[in-house]
């Protein structure tokens, strides 16, 4: 593979050097040693590789808040490599990968460990999170301050698949992680009214269905009091994978009083409902679970005024003999990497509730600054690091689950057909997934 | 008819009248010295059981062998979460010695359902989780039927923790199809969630005061009180059982106001009875209580069950 | 199909007792070969000689087969007490249970079976269905019989007998002998089950030559 690459023709939708939103100029890009080297009319330099970008769309690379790639532990469902490969496929150059991993990611070590896989994969920048508190029991803080100087340089921490439960750690976190500009992802669920039980929301269909329902209350509650702690602690709280309108009231009464709150929304929370759950598939069993449309309503517009500040995945590969029994009994958890920006694309961009510029913010920028990530989330612009993702918006593809770059096959998308495809992901100026496959190790050297 | 039965929804009204009409045969069948008829020669039905049940099992036992199928019985209790086996790989193992009917009972809601979407054999739940309870509804309503006649019109009365309660949803679909009213008492703590929109959406009429509902209004056919379980009472959803029985049990001058506005209103309970806490001893032992009938309907209703999804040709009946 | 006219003709799930269900109905291109005068003599030449034969009416019990035979039945049982001046025990006797054909058919629902108070041990059975053809529905009714207790003897009486038997049985008494083919029906109709007159006629197939 060539050192060189230009991209040509694209419409370039990502912010522009000013940091100004992008505003689909055509223009050619040149990738030169891992940064973007020049931005206009290029004619191709002799050794350069040249891809034909009309009618197609250049974004940053998109940022992931939140990944599960199930590696230390659990590499029969998924592996760093593996997981990277799934970003990759789908237009993401960093993900941020969770810590209730077995080992748990609580200290700087294990995050260090994390770190190197993602490396030694090479398809995407694999961040670790750090668990706020040891074993992610929710009683003693994690060593928060060893993962943050650690070589990961670990900003997010997070107990989530746990909520961090007792205020009063849930405060000590917020305030011991101030020196270091860490915040906490907050998994908001209290374990009292959504205990282990609860598999599905808590309303009519949970009670046709005889399934132990997981009210709205549960998380709206832990944001009021997380936002209300943050306030007091002059900390940084992310409200992980926010799933009710109540919710993103608390988080957009919070921002205007100035209080340092952020929030994420996943895809399936913007476009898949309760009601799916009623053929008991087990596929649809999610934490928080799909809430009914009055609630997948008040998302969408949050995460269109910018009151959700990104959308993450929240991706979840389990394997078969984890999903494959009764819905109560099977785990949390599905794939979202790969359809990530087409379900996005699907919701907001088509019905115009986002531009193109607006899903490089919610799924690049904002979450790039929320996790602190200085090289991705970047002005389209000379000299900023060439961290890339090129979308055909006219493609038409439906999913298909076996085709998945994950280990996992818990696919809620499959056999939906969903607009919009990544053409290429590139990763300091080295492509990385090409129409929604990643590149071999061998392809990506050759 | 379906090949399997999985939910009350499962069944239209003829359905559920053919059944009734040849669990009535059925019953005759049982008063004879020779129970046994070979109509289901040859098949094997496996009573699949996860969850810890004496009636329903022997139940289903005793109608698999008086119809002659060669039934087997397996208990998995805990086996589908332990680790390594998946709900799929147990059942497919079953499935794979080609039975004809797997009976389930399980401690997960929706289980026989996902059950049904993996194996060839019909499956009959006999339970899941807090969902349904199918079998029970047709015994229900057969003893119903067998004392009031023809239910269309009937006022029946639920009583008990519906959250937790596979009788009562699939008693409340059965009663509807057959034309009965149905009220559905409980306290706040103990009404399924939603169950505002969906009473409306089912055409039934929820309450918190079962001495209203007793007192006034439509004149009551029939009771039904719902076992309370015992993790139920330390669960915070009453305060204790006594309060729980002050404002819901069966008492006796409850007895004796039901019994006065309708001399000939029956009392029915799936049992196992607290006797004391959602019915007293004079309720239970009362003239209108139907209890002991509900159980020897239960063979009759399970033989009528297996005979019409198993006897028939496959795909022939509609 | 051993007995064709009683099938139900739709595949759906049969319910209704006989008496709710309506008659398919008769083919209009057939041919009556009985009417209700024939069928009236042929029981009562029945009667007679199952009185002959049992040399009165003493431990007789008359079960129908459902569904015609048990109108059948009846209708022997009534032609019996006007010769005898004794109550006979009739009733009826469902084989739906007993059939060896119920994987090869839609589900059809029992019909009511109902022994006489007296049972039927140590008495003479005169079981009573309309068409006798392949004898598999006499062999089910013969098992549920020996479910139901011991009899003296059995005996078979059938208003027409159409021949074609796949078992080794016969009827000992015979109202009509109908030489059919295969493909021909025999349509049974009776006033009180079916609501119109008497009638026996053969519809589809060859036309064949009636045996006097």
């Amino acid at each position: 593979m060539s050192d060189v690459l230009l991209i040509r023709g694209a419409e370039l939708w990502g912010p522009g050097p000013d940091g100004m939103p992008g505003t689909g100029a055509r223009a050619d890009v040149l990738v030169r040693d891992g940064v973007v080297a020049e931005i206009g009319a290029v004619s191709a330099p002799k050794d350069a590789e040249v891809v034909d970008a009309d009618g197609l769309v250049l974004l940053p690379g998109l940022v992931d808040l939140h990944t599960h790639l199930r590696e230390p532990g659990r590499e029969d469902a998924e592996t760093v490599s593996t997981g990277s490969a799934a970003a990759a496929a789908g237009g993401f150059t960093a993900v941020l990968a969770m810590a209730n991993t077995s080992p748990v990611t609580d200290t700087g070590e294990a995050a260090e460990r994390i770190l190197d896989l993602g490396t030694a994969a090479g398809l995407a920048d694999v961040v670790p999170v750090g668990a706020v508190t040891k074993g992610l029991a929710g009683e003693e803080l994690a060593e928060l301050g060893l993962m943050a100087r650690s070589r990961a340089r670990v900003r997010v921490f997070s107990d989530d698949g746990r909520c961090v439960q007792d205020a009063r750690v849930m405060r000590r976190a917020l305030e011991y992680l101030r020196p270091f500009d860490g915040v906490v992802s907050q998994h908001a669920q209290d374990a009292n009214l959504a205990g282990p039980q609860a598999c599905c929301h808590e309303g009519e269909i949970s009670g046709r269905l005889g399934l132990p329902g997981w009210p709205g209350v549960a998380e709206s509650s832990i944001v009021a009091r997380d936002v209300m702690l943050a306030e007091h602690t002059g900390g940084r709280v992310h409200v992980a994978h926010v799933s009710t309108a109540a919710s993103v009231d608390v988080i957009r009464w919070a921002k205007a009083r100035g209080i340092r709150v952020t929030a994420e929304v996943t895809p399936h929370h913007l476009a898949l409902g309760t009601e799916l759950v009623t053929g008991y598939d087990p596929v649809y069993k999610v934490n928080p679970p799909l809430r009914p449309s009055e609630d997948r309503t008040a998302l969408v517009e949050a995460l269109a005024d910018g009151t959700i500040d990104a959308v993450a995945t929240d991706h979840a590969p389990h394997a078969r003999h984890d999903k494959e029994h009764a819905f109560a009994d099977a785990a949390f958890g599905m794939l979202g990497l790969e359809t990530a920006l087409s379900v996005v694309a699907d919701v907001m961009v088509q019905p115009g509730r986002l531009t193109w510029s607006e899903v490089a913010t919610r799924m690049s920028v904002a979450p790039a600054r929320i996790a602190r990530l200085a090289s991705h989330g970047r002005p389209v612009a000379v000299g900023e690091p060439a961290n890339l993702v090129l979308v055909d918006p006219a493609a038409r593809t439906t999913v298909d689950a076996a085709a998945s770059q994950s280990l996992s096959r818990n696919n809620p998308w499959h056999g939906r057909t969903l607009p919009a495809a990544v053409v290429a992901t590139v990763l300091r100026g080295r492509v990385t997934a090409r129409d929604g496959r990643a590149l071999t190790a061998e392809e990506a050297l050759a | 008819m379906t090949r399997h039965l999985l939910s009350s929804a499962d069944l239209s009204r003829e359905e559920v009248e053919a059944i009734l009409d040849t669990a009535t045969e059925m019953h005759d069948v049982q008063r004879r010295q020779v129970k046994k008829l070979p109509t289901l020669r040859g098949r094997t039905v496996i009573n699949f059981f996860f969850e810890d049940s004496t009636r329903t099992r022997s139940s289903f036992e005793i109608a698999g062998k008086w119809m002659s199928a060669d039934t087997i019985n397996l208990s998995a209790k805990g086996s589908s979460t332990s680790k390594g086996e998946s709900l799929r790989d147990t059942v497919q193992t079953i499935n794979a010695m080609a039975v004809d009917a797997l009976v389930i009972r399980h401690n997960a809601s929706g289980a026989c359902q996902q059950v049904a979407q993996w194996v060839d054999a019909s499956v009959i739940n006999a339970g899941d989780g807090t969902h349904e309870h199918p079998t029970q509804a047709l015994l229900d309503a057969y003893t119903l039927r067998s004392h009031l006649g023809d239910l269309d019109g009937r006022h029946v009365v639920i009583v008990g923790d519906l959250t937790h309660s596979r009788v009562f949803r699939s008693n409340v679909i059965t009663l509807k199809t057959l034309g009965a009213h149905v009220t559905v008492v409980a306290p706040p703590t103990l009404m399924p969630s939603g169950i505002a929109d969906w009473s409306k959406a089912d055409g039934f009429a929820t309450a918190w005061d079962l001495d209203e509902v007793l007192a006034t209004g439509d004149v009551p056919d029939a009771v039904m009180m719902l076992r309370v379980q015992r993790e139920r009472m330390s669960g915070g959803f009453f305060p204790t059982p006594r309060e729980y029985t002050v404002g819901y049990g069966l008492t006796r001058p409850r007895l004796t106001a039901l019994l006065a506005r309708n001399p000939l209103a029956l009392v029915l309970h799936p049992g196992p009875m607290n006797r004391g806490l959602e019915i007293s001893a004079d309720a239970a032992d009362s003239a209108a209580s139907v209890v002991l009938d509900q159980v020897s309907a239960g063979v009759a209703v399970r033989m009528s069950v297996l005979y019409h999804l198993l006897a028939g040709s496959e795909g022939a009946a509609a | 199909m051993p007995r064709p006219d009683s099938a139900p003709t739709s595949p759906t799930f049969s319910s209704a007792p006989p008496a709710q269900n309506p008659s398919p109905p008769l083919d209009p291109t057939g041919r009556d070969v009985l009417g209700a005068t024939d069928i009236a003599r042929c029981l009562r030449r029945i009667a007679h000689e199952i009185l002959e034969h049992n040399k009165g009416a003493d431990d007789l019990v008359v079960l129908g087969i459902p569904s015609r035979g048990v109108e059948l039945a009846h209708r022997l049982v009534a032609l019996i007490e006007e010769v005898e001046g004794a109550r006979i025990p009739v009733g009826a006797i469902d084989v739906t249970m007993y059939r060896d054909d119920l994987r090869s058919q839609p589900t059809r629902a029992p019909r009511h079976t109902d022994i006489p108070g007296g049972g039927i041990d140590g008495k003479v059975v005169v079981l009573v269905d309309d068409v006798l053809y392949s004898g598999r529905s006499v062999r089910a009714a013969l098992d549920a019989l020996s479910d139901l207790g011991r009899p003296k003897a059995v005996r078979l009486a059938v208003l027409v007998d159409r021949g074609h038997r796949e078992l080794p049985i016969r009827a000992d008494h015979v109202g009509k002998n109908l030489p059919t083919s295969h493909a021909e029906k025999v349509q049974v109709r009776l006033s009180g089950h079916d609501g119109i007159p008497d009638v026996v006629r053969i519809a589809g197939g060859e036309p064949q030559a009636v045996r006097a």
